[in-house]
């Protein structure tokens, strides 16, 4: 749940997703779920030439497991909040797990 | 290294706990490797990273004499979330060399 919270606080700003084939495109992040399945708006491609058939797509779903990585701002983040959160986190894991 | 505390067994997650806020070099599938500070991660090793190196080792099979040498791609990101299925270890920075040695 941590990274779903994560994402949410990332919605209407701009990011970039590489996927698990190379691709990577660009674009407002709209909406996340649990599954990190992830809606952007205003998508481009970074490097058009070399995937010429995403070039007119501009909403788009992204199922969450196709996803390498997601380039955020840094400015957008709160580490210090980030990193209590994942304590919390990981505390509740283990706590769980007993 | 032993490791207990409040009652509960050492997990593996207990070392990237203990590498919170630390630079951590990360191995994920596909040749690639990362080397930033860990900021967050959770059980199926989703991390964020920031300032993170990306080097990638690309393989170039060459036809003519048989020999294949390794290209190697740098990438830097200023922020930046990887998802856990791709990742294949997660180890201390600083312990890294003294396993390659």
């Amino acid at each position: 749940m941590l990274f779903f919270s994560f994402f949410k606080t990332l919605v209407n700003h701009e990011i970039t997703v590489e996927l698990k084939n190379e691709i990577c495109i660009r674009g407002t992040l709209k909406s996340v779920d649990q599954f990190l399945n992830i809606k952007l708006d205003n998508a481009e491609t970074t490097d058009g030439a070399r995937w010429p058939h995403l070039c007119s797509t501009r909403d788009m779903f992204i199922r969450g497991s196709v996803v390498r990585y997601v380039h955020l701002p840094a400015g957008m983040v709160d580490i210090d909040l980030l990193e209590d959160a994942t304590r919390k986190e990981a505390a509740a894991a283990k706590e769980k797990a007993k | 290294m032993e490791e207990k505390d409040e009652g509960g067994h050492a997990e593996p997650l207990d070392l990237v706990r203990l590498c919170l806020d630390e630079v951590v070099v990360v191995r994920l599938r596909g040749n690639r490797e990362l080397k930033g500070r860990l900021h967050a991660y959770d059980s199926h090793c989703n991390l964020v990273l920031g300032e993170v190196e990306e080097t990638i080792y690309i393989v170039e099979e060459e036809e003519e004499d048989e020999q294949s040498h390794v290209r190697i791609v740098k990438k830097q990101s200023e922020m930046l979330f990887v998802r856990g299925d791709s990742v294949v270890l997660i180890a201390p920075a600083e312990g890294i060399q003294d396993l390659r040695s």
